[in-house]
Parts: C-alpha cells; structure tokens; sequence
C-alpha cells in the first residue's frame, strides 16, 4: 500500500474542494439566477471537461503550465519551478477538470428556488449577501453538498489528466490512481489490487452517505 | 398623500396612469395578462419599466433618475404562493423580515405580528407543516413586520378554500383598520374586490380603463370594455333623440323610448351605447300601476331561466328589438312567485337612474 500516494490523493483533493467551491458557488449562482444570450455557450465550455479526453484537456493544459507560455513563465520566475509537474499544477488542473462536477449540481439547485422566494428575500429587506446567507444557500445545500462529494470523490480517481500535467513524482504528483498503474506495471498486484479496492470502498461509501443526506435534505425540505 | 403610478412598457405591454387612495384597500382587478401583477410587481421595484414614475407623497420611488431598490421600499408583499421560505419556521420567516431590528426586539416584533395575523400556536412550524390558510396568515405576519406603508397582495386568496377565502377577507379587514396602511390587492374575482376594496381599478391589455369607488365602478362601468369586464352582458345601441330636460336624455331602442340620466354625446351621430345592470331589470307588477317600477316599460318574451342556487338567471327577447336580448338576475324565489317560465310575455322596466351611458373607452378616474 502506497500510502504517501494516499495521502497526496486526499489532500489534492480537499485543495481543490476548498479551491473550486467558493467559485463553482459563485458562477452557479450567476448561471442560475442570470439570463443572457450567450449563456448555452458558457454552460457548454464549463461542461466541457465531462465529453472530452481527459488527455486532451492534459496536454493543453500541459502546454498552457510549461515554461514557453507566458502562464508558466510568469509563475516560475514568481515560484521558482515551473507549473507543470508542480503540486500547484496538479491542483489547477484538478479544478478545472472538476468544474461540472462542481457548478452542476450547485447551479440546479440554484435553479430549484422558485424566483417567488428570491423576490420574497428582496421583499423583507434583505441584501443580496443576507438573503443568500440566509435563504439561498440553506436552500441550495443539497445541491452544494453532491457538488462536494462528486468533485472530492472524482478528485481522488482521476487519472489521465494528473498523469499529462503531474507525471509521476512521489510525494509531489503521484496520486494514488498513478501508484495503482504503476504497481500493476511493475506486477505487484496485491498494492494495485489493496489500492484499487480502498479507492473503491472510500468513493462508494462518500457517494452513499451523500445521496442519503441529500435525500433526507430534499423530503423535510418538500412543501406537504 | 397618495400613491401615484405612471408606467410604460412594451413586454409585458403597460400603459398604466393611476393614483391610489392613502390608507384604503384599493383592488386592481382585470383578466389574466392584463398586467395586473406587473403592476404589481413595479410598485415593489421587482420588475424594472421602459418608463416608471412611482411616488407616494413626495417619495419619488421610480422615475427616470431614481430608482429605490425594493429593500429600500416601505412595502409588504405577499406573492401568489405566498413565498415562505421552507426551511425556516412560521416565526423564522416573519423574523426574516426584521433584520432591521436588534435580536431582542426581532423576536417580539416576530410574536406580536404572528399574533396579529392570527397564527399563534404555529410559531415553531414548517409552512410544510401548515394548511393554506395558515400559511396565507404566516405571509401576511411577514408582510407587516417591517410596518409597510403600502401593502402589496397578489391575488393572496386564490390557493385556499371558499370557507378558509371567507374568514381570511375578514381577518383581513380587521388587519387594516388596525394598521391603517394603504393596500393595493391584485385579483380577478369582482366579489373579492367588492368586499374587501374601498376602491377598484379596471385593467385591460395593460391599460387603465376606469378606476373610482368600487360600488361606483361596478354599477356604472364607462365603457363597453368595462362593462365587459364586470361581467354586463347587456350592452345595447340606442338613437339619441333630444334632451328634454338638463340632465334627462331621450333614447329610442328600436320602436321602444327610454328616459336615461345624462347629456348627449359630444360625437357626431346619434348612436350610442348603453348598458344595465342585470340585476336592475325589474319586473312590472301588473298589480302595482304607480311608482318606478313603471319607469322606461319594455315589452319582452322570456327565452330562457336558470336557477343557480338561490339566484336565478332569465334570459328575456326584447320585442321588436334584433339585437335585445336581455339578462335579468333575481332571487329564485322571485322566479316561482311571479310563474317565470319560457315563453311568457312580460313586461320589464329599467329606471331612467339605471341606465348607464357608455363612452369610448379612455380611462375614467374618479378615485
């Protein structure tokens, strides 16, 4: 058992939970409550992670964090190591490949509030900040919590897009689905074979737990 | 002090001139997508206008300046559905209103509008936990929290039950001689605004038709549009013939003269229309050869009766008359009495007093 790939797993995964929340939050929101032209073209770029090859989003994202563009310049002459390859370069990638799994959810929920109870909020005084503290995002909270499992659960099993940008640096970039293809690589099976099932067993359990608390959420939540 | 409105829109269409009384229960009544909750909806600030001009008193709330946020409006506002917010408690929601206040004050601020709107008991409840009434109650608790100088209801009935609507139009009417606030209450049910609204605004595709106390607006509509609206299917063209006297005018409807209160149209021809209210078509009493139930005799077949519960609906064909047929309502009782049934020949009188004189359409204001 690979344990420092566990462990960088986990925590690659709660950054980029703390990371894309607050954002996937915010363009939700925007997303949900906002109509505009040219909307179906930015709901579309944001899905655009879920249809395309994880090596495709890899290597243009390889491309964008290496040291010939201005992205990768600008943040090794600030950080001293180039992007890619980088812990830091992991957690950008990991965002950006999160972004459905993140905003979706969040934006239907959004999308659930009738604009009856939105206008409600405007009705009893409250500012744009105090009725979404206290009415919107109470009422989104199965939505934002489904957005956190699936990215923390999907952060965990990525595997194509950490390979293109991270390689396969212990203790920097190699996550634990990079340790189980190394392991079945290298033969030894019962790691891969432990890992794979540890992996299996954490993202089945998280997934459970979170459609339960989202289904109770939703039943004490309907109106009778 | 009043509430003056001067909106104009393209979609939803509006053209809306209107000034609403302080400190009564005015009704904005119209059929569906006439513009009636946009109106509504402006007055709250919830939906921005092409042209808007809002002040009440010398309060500029809308105008091509200024534009108050809806947060910064003195308003209640209970929505169609009522808008609680489900995950909050009856108290929670009324709370919710009163972030205003210090905790403290909130939380007896809260009770006393609960106790207000007739809800205690229910404080702790989820609106899931409540009927429709009381969910109607726990809004309106909401809606008055923040001592609102204008109350906005969109059709705030419509979700409950005959009984419940009754006790509701009641505890409603209490609530306003309690806070004295100027209300403005969307509906399209004519017996709703005639019991609860002091005064009624007529709304047609966005427009102002006529506006003025509601027995006034429901007795004399001033147009053919309006009486079509309350629901007066006699509408008839008469010849003006003279005016014998200053305010006595003589018609002629077909071979048959009418006596009507009112002066001679300033157009050109002497067509004009007419209207009477179902229920002031009386009966002439064969035994009874004095009084105004005489006034303006016409002779007519009755076509048709219905009975609906203790009224009774009789459709009459006016003699000689192409175009004259006739409702009358009258209690069912009456109808037995007086051996109503198809195909007898009566006679019925419309009082001079009765007989309303129909413009053109252009709004009519006498609020």
């Amino acid at each position: 058992m690979d344990w420092t790939a566990i462990a960088l797993s986990a925590e690659l995964a709660l950054v980029t939970l703390l990371v894309l929340l607050p954002l996937a939050i915010a363009t939700a929101r925007w997303l949900a409550a906002t109509p505009f032209k040219g909307k179906p073209w930015i709901e579309g770029l944001l899905a655009l992670p879920l249809v395309l090859p994880p090596t495709v989003l890899g290597y243009y994202l390889l491309v964008a964090m290496g040291g010939h563009s201005p992205l990768g310049r600008w943040f090794e002459a600030l950080a001293g190591h180039t992007l890619a390859f980088s812990f830091t370069g992991l957690v950008v990638a990991s965002v950006l490949f999160n972004i459905p799994f993140a905003v979706q959810p969040i934006q239907r929920a959004f999308e659930g509030i009738s604009p009856e109870i939105r206008e409600a909020a405007q009705c009893c005084g409250l500012t744009f900040w105090q009725a979404l503290r206290k009415v919107e995002l109470p009422l989104a909270w199965p939505g934002i919590l489904s957005a956190s499992v699936m990215t923390f659960a999907h952060t965990l099993g990525e595997f194509g897009v950490v390979l293109m940008v991270g390689g396969n640096i212990p203790g920097e970039t190699k996550t634990v689905a990079i340790s189980i293809y190394d392991k079945t690589q290298s033969f030894d099976h019962a790691s891969a074979g432990s890992m794979a099932l540890l992996l299996m067993v954490i993202s089945l359990v998280t997934i459970a737990v979170s459609y339960g608390l989202v289904d109770r959420l939703m039943k004490k939540r309907r109106l009778a | 002090m009043s509430l003056k409105l001067d909106l104009s829109h393209d979609g939803p269409p509006l053209d809306f001139c209107a000034e609403i009384p302080e400190g009564r229960v005015t009704a904005l009544v119209g059929p569906s997508g006439s513009g009636k909750t946009s109106i509504l909806r402006a007055l709250a600030g919830l939906l921005r206008l092409k042209r808007a001009r809002i002040t009440l008193g010398g309060e500029v709330w809308d105008d091509s300046h200024t534009h108050l946020r809806t947060r910064e409006r003195p308003i209640g506002f209970v929505p169609q559905h009522y808008g609680l917010f489900p995950h909050m408690t009856a108290l929670g929601n009324v709370e919710a209103a009163l972030t205003h206040l210090a905790a403290t004050e909130r939380h007896a601020r809260a009770r006393h509008c609960i106790a207000l709107a007739h809800v205690e008991g229910l404080e702790t409840r989820h609106p899931r936990e409540l009927s429709g009434g009381q969910r109607q109650r726990v809004a309106l608790a909401r809606a008055i929290a923040r001592e609102p100088r204008v109350l906005l209801l969109d059709e705030p009935f419509s979700a409950v039950d005959r009984s419940t609507r009754k006790r509701l139009y009641l505890e409603l009417r209490r609530l306003h001689e309690h806070l004295q606030a100027t209300v403005v209450l969307v509906t399209h049910d004519l017996d709703e605004a005639a019991q609860l609204a002091s005064h009624l605004c007529l709304i047609r595709h966005g427009r102002l038709l006529q506006a003025g106390p509601t027995a006034e607006v429901l007795t004399r509509p001033c147009c053919e549009q309006a009486a079509r609206l309350l629901d007066i299917s006699n509408v008839f063209e008469a010849q003006a013939e003279g005016a014998p006297s200053g305010r006595t005018l003589l018609l002629r409807w077909g071979p048959h003269p009418l006596r009507a209160l009112g002066h001679l149209p300033d157009r050109p021809g002497p067509a004009l229309r007419w209207a009477v209210l179902p229920t002031n078509v009386q009966f002439a009493r064969k035994d009874k050869l004095w009084g105004s139930h005489l006034e303006n005799p016409v002779p007519a077949v009755v076509e048709e009766v219905i009975e609906l519960g203790a009224e009774a609906v009789v459709w009459l064909q006016v003699q000689d008359v192409a175009d004259g047929r006739l409702q009358m309502r009258l209690p069912t009782r009456a109808v037995r009495r007086y051996t109503v049934v198809p195909g007898a020949e009566v006679t019925v009188c419309l009082r001079a007093a009765d007989i309303v004189l129909l413009g053109q359409g252009d709004a009519e204001t006498t609020l």
